[in-house]
Protein backbone atom coordinates (compact mmCIF):
# COMPACT_ATOMS: atom_id res chain seq x y z
CA UNK A 1 0.00 0.00 0.00
CA UNK A 2 1.35 3.16 -0.88
CA UNK A 3 0.82 6.10 1.71
CA UNK A 4 1.00 9.84 0.22
CA UNK A 5 3.11 10.99 2.93
CA UNK A 6 2.03 14.87 2.30
CA UNK A 7 -1.79 14.22 3.16
CA UNK A 8 -0.95 12.44 6.42
CA UNK A 9 1.07 15.20 7.04
CA UNK A 10 -1.60 18.04 6.04
CA UNK A 11 -4.26 15.82 8.49
CA UNK A 12 -2.19 15.78 11.62
CA UNK A 13 -0.80 19.62 11.27
CA UNK A 14 -4.15 20.75 10.51
CA UNK A 15 -5.97 18.52 13.18
CA UNK A 16 -2.84 19.68 15.66
CA UNK A 17 -4.20 23.43 14.68
CA UNK A 18 -7.41 23.05 15.86
CA UNK A 19 -6.38 21.73 19.54
CA UNK A 20 -3.93 24.43 19.27
CA UNK A 21 -6.26 26.74 18.94
CA UNK A 22 -8.62 25.03 21.98
CA UNK A 23 -6.01 24.14 24.51
CA UNK A 24 -2.90 26.47 23.89
CA UNK A 25 -3.68 29.65 21.82
CA UNK A 26 -5.46 31.61 25.11
CA UNK A 27 -1.38 31.68 26.20
CA UNK A 28 0.67 31.32 23.36
CA UNK A 29 -1.04 32.83 21.38
CA UNK A 30 -2.58 32.46 17.81
CA UNK A 31 0.53 33.55 16.32
CA UNK A 32 2.87 31.35 18.56
CA UNK A 33 4.52 34.26 20.35
CA UNK A 34 3.52 34.03 23.67
CA UNK A 35 2.98 37.19 26.20
CA UNK A 36 6.51 38.96 27.49
CA UNK A 37 8.31 37.39 30.08
CA UNK A 38 5.24 35.89 30.83
CA UNK A 39 3.96 32.90 28.58
CA UNK A 40 7.19 31.56 26.53
CA UNK A 41 6.66 32.01 22.60
CA UNK A 42 6.62 28.25 20.75
CA UNK A 43 7.50 30.26 17.29
CA UNK A 44 11.45 30.14 16.56
CA UNK A 45 11.70 28.96 20.20
CA UNK A 46 14.90 27.51 20.72
CA UNK A 47 13.95 25.47 24.10
CA UNK A 48 11.25 23.37 21.35
CA UNK A 49 13.82 22.45 19.70
CA UNK A 50 16.21 21.57 21.71
CA UNK A 51 13.19 19.35 23.63
CA UNK A 52 11.72 17.84 20.56
CA UNK A 53 9.61 14.92 21.09
CA UNK A 54 9.88 16.24 25.00
CA UNK A 55 7.35 18.57 24.51
CA UNK A 56 4.76 15.62 25.40
CA UNK A 57 5.41 15.19 28.69
CA UNK A 58 4.98 18.87 28.87
CA UNK A 59 1.80 19.04 27.32
CA UNK A 60 0.38 15.98 29.39
CA UNK A 61 1.82 16.89 33.09
CA UNK A 62 2.60 20.36 33.01
CA UNK A 63 6.10 22.33 33.76
CA UNK A 64 6.87 23.93 37.00
CA UNK A 65 10.16 26.21 37.78
CA UNK A 66 12.85 28.42 35.90
CA UNK A 67 13.24 27.52 32.15
CA UNK A 68 15.45 30.10 29.06
CA UNK A 69 13.71 30.32 26.12
CA UNK A 70 15.44 32.93 23.64
CA UNK A 71 17.32 34.50 26.11
CA UNK A 72 14.39 35.24 28.71
CA UNK A 73 13.70 33.59 31.83
CA UNK A 74 10.43 32.36 32.09
CA UNK A 75 9.07 30.95 35.85
CA UNK A 76 5.14 31.43 34.83
CA UNK A 77 4.69 27.90 34.91
CA UNK A 78 2.43 25.70 33.26
CA UNK A 79 -0.82 23.38 34.40
CA UNK A 80 -0.81 19.99 32.44
CA UNK A 81 -3.33 19.86 29.82
CA UNK A 82 -5.95 17.14 30.87
CA UNK A 83 -7.77 15.13 28.76
CA UNK A 84 -6.06 14.62 25.77
CA UNK A 85 -5.38 11.71 24.04
CA UNK A 86 -1.98 10.38 23.21
CA UNK A 87 -3.08 11.30 19.54
CA UNK A 88 -4.25 14.46 19.75
CA UNK A 89 -0.76 15.22 21.94
CA UNK A 90 0.69 14.16 18.64
CA UNK A 91 -1.06 16.53 16.30
CA UNK A 92 -0.15 19.63 18.33
CA UNK A 93 3.43 18.08 18.17
CA UNK A 94 3.50 18.26 14.46
CA UNK A 95 1.32 21.49 14.30
CA UNK A 96 3.64 23.48 17.06
CA UNK A 97 6.66 22.40 15.03
CA UNK A 98 5.94 23.21 11.98
CA UNK A 99 3.64 26.02 12.23
CA UNK A 100 5.21 29.92 12.05
CA UNK A 101 8.37 28.91 10.30
CA UNK A 102 9.36 26.10 12.24
CA UNK A 103 10.37 22.98 10.54
CA UNK A 104 10.49 19.58 12.19
CA UNK A 105 10.26 16.01 10.68
CA UNK A 106 6.90 15.00 11.59
CA UNK A 107 6.41 12.92 14.62
CA UNK A 108 4.51 9.37 14.93
CA UNK A 109 1.84 8.29 17.36
CA UNK A 110 4.56 5.33 18.30
CA UNK A 111 7.46 7.77 19.47
CA UNK A 112 5.34 9.90 21.37
CA UNK A 113 3.66 7.16 23.23
CA UNK A 114 7.40 6.05 23.98
CA UNK A 115 8.17 9.29 25.35
CA UNK A 116 5.13 9.75 27.53
CA UNK A 117 5.85 6.79 29.04
CA UNK A 118 9.13 7.71 30.11
CA UNK A 119 8.06 11.32 31.47
CA UNK A 120 8.53 10.81 34.98
CA UNK A 121 12.73 9.67 34.44
CA UNK A 122 13.44 13.19 32.51
CA UNK A 123 13.50 16.28 34.30
CA UNK A 124 10.55 17.64 32.14
CA UNK A 125 6.93 17.91 32.62
CA UNK A 126 6.98 17.78 36.64
CA UNK B 1 -32.91 97.13 23.95
CA UNK B 2 -31.83 95.81 20.63
CA UNK B 3 -28.42 95.30 22.74
CA UNK B 4 -30.13 93.24 25.51
CA UNK B 5 -31.66 90.81 22.61
CA UNK B 6 -28.27 90.48 20.87
CA UNK B 7 -26.40 89.88 23.91
CA UNK B 8 -28.96 87.41 25.08
CA UNK B 9 -28.52 85.52 21.24
CA UNK B 10 -25.34 85.70 22.32
CA UNK B 11 -25.30 83.75 25.09
CA UNK B 12 -27.49 81.28 23.72
CA UNK B 13 -25.36 80.58 21.02
CA UNK B 14 -22.40 79.87 23.13
CA UNK B 15 -24.19 77.67 25.34
CA UNK B 16 -25.29 75.17 22.71
CA UNK B 17 -21.25 75.29 21.29
CA UNK B 18 -20.31 74.52 25.12
CA UNK B 19 -22.89 71.66 24.93
CA UNK B 20 -21.73 70.92 21.34
CA UNK B 21 -17.83 70.90 22.63
CA UNK B 22 -18.56 68.45 25.44
CA UNK B 23 -18.97 65.75 23.39
CA UNK B 24 -16.45 66.88 20.50
CA UNK B 25 -14.89 63.84 19.66
CA UNK B 26 -17.97 62.33 18.84
CA UNK B 27 -17.91 59.43 21.02
CA UNK B 28 -21.35 58.65 22.68
CA UNK B 29 -21.44 58.88 26.69
CA UNK B 30 -22.72 55.65 28.07
CA UNK B 31 -24.63 54.16 30.48
CA UNK B 32 -27.84 54.84 32.28
CA UNK B 33 -29.13 58.70 33.42
CA UNK B 34 -29.92 59.02 36.46
CA UNK B 35 -33.20 61.39 36.71
CA UNK B 36 -32.71 64.25 39.38
CA UNK B 37 -34.92 67.00 40.38
CA UNK B 38 -33.17 70.38 40.38
CA UNK B 39 -33.56 74.05 40.92
CA UNK B 40 -33.85 75.81 38.20
CA UNK B 41 -35.39 79.76 38.61
CA UNK B 42 -37.06 78.81 42.01
CA UNK B 43 -39.24 75.73 39.92
CA UNK B 44 -38.43 72.46 40.40
CA UNK B 45 -37.18 70.45 37.29
CA UNK B 46 -35.95 67.06 36.29
CA UNK B 47 -32.77 67.11 35.23
CA UNK B 48 -30.56 64.12 34.40
CA UNK B 49 -27.12 62.85 35.77
CA UNK B 50 -24.69 61.37 33.65
CA UNK B 51 -23.59 57.74 34.20
CA UNK B 52 -20.22 58.17 36.07
CA UNK B 53 -17.41 55.96 37.90
CA UNK B 54 -17.73 56.92 41.38
CA UNK B 55 -15.19 57.72 44.23
CA UNK B 56 -12.61 54.32 44.87
CA UNK B 57 -9.86 53.61 46.60
CA UNK B 58 -7.53 50.47 45.93
CA UNK B 59 -3.59 49.80 45.73
CA UNK B 60 -1.37 48.95 43.17
CA UNK B 61 2.05 47.06 42.34
CA UNK B 62 3.66 49.38 43.63
CA UNK B 63 1.98 49.64 46.95
CA UNK B 64 0.66 52.89 45.66
CA UNK B 65 -2.91 53.57 46.60
CA UNK B 66 -5.06 54.55 43.72
CA UNK B 67 -8.16 56.88 43.97
CA UNK B 68 -10.36 58.71 41.37
CA UNK B 69 -7.81 61.58 42.21
CA UNK B 70 -4.87 59.60 40.34
CA UNK B 71 -7.16 59.68 37.09
CA UNK B 72 -8.48 62.89 37.40
CA UNK B 73 -7.92 65.01 34.04
CA UNK B 74 -7.33 61.89 32.27
CA UNK B 75 -8.42 59.14 30.07
CA UNK B 76 -8.18 55.88 31.22
CA UNK B 77 -9.02 52.52 30.22
CA UNK B 78 -10.80 50.26 33.23
CA UNK B 79 -10.77 46.38 32.81
CA UNK B 80 -10.69 43.26 35.25
CA UNK B 81 -8.94 40.55 35.25
CA UNK B 82 -6.64 38.21 37.63
CA UNK B 83 -2.88 37.20 37.21
CA UNK B 84 -3.29 33.37 36.79
CA UNK B 85 -5.87 33.65 34.33
CA UNK B 86 -5.29 31.29 31.37
CA UNK B 87 -8.31 32.21 29.43
CA UNK B 88 -8.76 34.98 27.71
CA UNK B 89 -6.61 37.68 29.82
CA UNK B 90 -3.23 36.72 28.31
CA UNK B 91 -4.86 37.98 25.37
CA UNK B 92 -6.52 40.73 26.72
CA UNK B 93 -3.54 41.85 27.99
CA UNK B 94 -1.64 41.43 24.67
CA UNK B 95 -4.13 43.64 23.30
CA UNK B 96 -3.99 46.03 25.74
CA UNK B 97 -0.66 46.68 25.75
CA UNK B 98 -0.67 48.17 22.01
CA UNK B 99 -3.01 51.40 23.59
CA UNK B 100 -0.14 51.57 26.53
CA UNK B 101 2.82 51.40 24.20
CA UNK B 102 0.98 54.26 21.95
CA UNK B 103 -0.19 56.69 24.75
CA UNK B 104 2.34 55.88 27.93
CA UNK B 105 4.64 58.61 27.87
CA UNK B 106 1.38 60.98 27.83
CA UNK B 107 0.45 62.48 31.88
CA UNK B 108 -3.13 62.36 30.78
CA UNK B 109 -3.53 58.57 30.06
CA UNK B 110 -3.80 55.93 32.24
CA UNK B 111 -4.66 52.18 32.57
CA UNK B 112 -6.48 50.52 35.59
CA UNK B 113 -6.77 47.06 35.82
CA UNK B 114 -8.91 45.53 38.61
CA UNK B 115 -7.68 42.01 39.96
CA UNK B 116 -10.71 40.09 40.76
CA UNK B 117 -9.12 37.29 42.30
CA UNK B 118 -7.75 39.77 45.21
CA UNK B 119 -6.94 36.27 47.68
CA UNK B 120 -3.93 35.66 45.13
CA UNK B 121 -3.39 38.80 43.55
CA UNK B 122 -1.22 40.74 46.22
CA UNK B 123 0.71 43.68 45.91
CA UNK B 124 3.96 41.57 45.66
CA UNK B 125 1.88 38.99 42.99
CA UNK B 126 0.51 42.31 41.11
CA UNK B 127 4.58 43.24 41.43
CA UNK B 128 6.04 40.08 39.89
CA UNK B 129 3.57 40.13 37.10
CA UNK B 130 3.77 43.99 36.03
CA UNK B 131 7.58 42.84 35.96
CA UNK B 132 7.13 39.99 33.87
CA UNK B 133 4.87 41.77 31.39
CA UNK B 134 7.08 45.27 31.12
CA UNK B 135 4.92 47.54 31.81
CA UNK B 136 5.47 50.99 34.20
CA UNK B 137 3.15 51.84 37.20
CA UNK B 138 3.45 55.27 35.75
CA UNK B 139 0.64 54.55 33.67
CA UNK B 140 -0.71 51.16 34.11
CA UNK B 141 -1.75 50.59 37.83
CA UNK B 142 -2.60 46.41 38.00
CA UNK B 143 -5.44 46.95 41.22
CA UNK B 144 -6.16 44.77 44.51
CA UNK B 145 -8.28 45.65 47.20
CA UNK B 146 -11.19 44.57 49.21
CA UNK B 147 -13.13 41.99 47.28
CA UNK B 148 -16.36 43.24 47.45
CA UNK B 149 -15.66 46.42 46.54
CA UNK B 150 -14.02 45.95 43.68
CA UNK B 151 -16.40 43.36 42.52
CA UNK B 152 -18.86 46.56 43.20
CA UNK B 153 -17.16 48.58 41.09
CA UNK B 154 -17.13 46.15 37.81
CA UNK B 155 -20.48 46.90 38.65
CA UNK B 156 -20.22 50.55 37.77
CA UNK B 157 -18.20 50.08 34.61
CA UNK B 158 -21.08 47.61 33.23
CA UNK B 159 -18.27 44.71 33.37
CA UNK B 160 -19.10 41.22 34.12
CA UNK B 161 -17.17 39.77 37.22
CA UNK B 162 -17.93 37.09 39.63
CA UNK B 163 -16.46 34.30 41.53
CA UNK B 164 -17.28 30.93 39.97
CA UNK B 165 -16.55 27.34 41.02
CA UNK B 166 -17.52 25.87 38.04
CA UNK B 167 -15.58 28.13 35.46
CA UNK B 168 -12.13 27.94 34.06
CA UNK B 169 -9.64 29.79 37.14
CA UNK B 170 -12.43 29.81 38.98
CA UNK B 171 -13.81 33.40 38.09
CA UNK B 172 -16.51 34.19 35.73
CA UNK B 173 -15.39 37.44 33.80
CA UNK B 174 -15.77 39.73 30.97
CA UNK B 175 -12.83 40.79 28.54
CA UNK B 176 -14.06 43.97 28.12
CA UNK B 177 -11.98 47.54 28.40
CA UNK B 178 -13.14 50.30 29.08
CA UNK B 179 -12.72 53.64 27.39
CA UNK B 180 -12.96 56.20 30.52
CA UNK B 181 -12.66 60.09 30.29
CA UNK B 182 -12.18 62.91 32.15
CA UNK B 183 -14.85 63.02 33.53
CA UNK B 184 -15.30 59.71 34.38
CA UNK B 185 -18.03 59.11 31.81
CA UNK B 186 -17.86 55.67 29.98
CA UNK B 187 -17.24 56.59 26.59
CA UNK B 188 -17.09 53.00 25.06
CA UNK B 189 -16.34 49.20 25.36
CA UNK B 190 -14.19 47.37 23.43
CA UNK B 191 -13.86 43.05 23.31
CA UNK B 192 -10.31 42.70 24.27
CA UNK B 193 -9.72 39.53 22.91
CA UNK B 194 -10.83 41.42 19.22
CA UNK B 195 -7.86 43.43 17.42
CA UNK B 196 -9.99 45.29 15.65
CA UNK B 197 -11.89 46.74 17.90
CA UNK B 198 -8.34 47.19 20.27
CA UNK B 199 -7.27 48.94 17.18
CA UNK B 200 -10.53 51.00 17.11
CA UNK B 201 -9.72 51.63 21.31
CA UNK B 202 -6.86 53.37 20.39
CA UNK B 203 -8.22 55.52 17.45
CA UNK B 204 -10.74 55.98 20.33
CA UNK B 205 -8.41 57.15 22.59
CA UNK B 206 -6.21 59.88 20.21
CA UNK B 207 -10.34 61.14 20.20
CA UNK B 208 -10.89 62.02 23.40
CA UNK B 209 -7.18 62.94 24.01
CA UNK B 210 -7.15 65.28 20.84
CA UNK B 211 -10.71 67.13 21.36
CA UNK B 212 -12.01 66.37 24.83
Amino acid sequence: MVFSCGNMREKTYNEGAMLYQKHCENCHMADGTGLEALYPPLAGADMLESVGIGAACIIKNGLQGKILVNGVEFETGMAPITGLSSVEITNILNYIHNAWGNERDYIQLNEVEATLKACEKTNLGK
Amino acid sequence: MKYVVLVSLLALVCTSCVQENENASGLPVMGVKLPIEKEVNGKTVIDSLEHTIPPFSFVDQDSTIITEKTVEGKVYLADFFFTSCFTICPKVKKNMKKAYTAFKDRPDFAILSHSIDTRHDTVGRLAWYANKFDISADTWHLLTGDKDVIYKIAYDYYVTALEAPDAPGGFDHSGAVVLVDKKRRIRGMYDGTDPERMEQLVEDIQLLLDKE
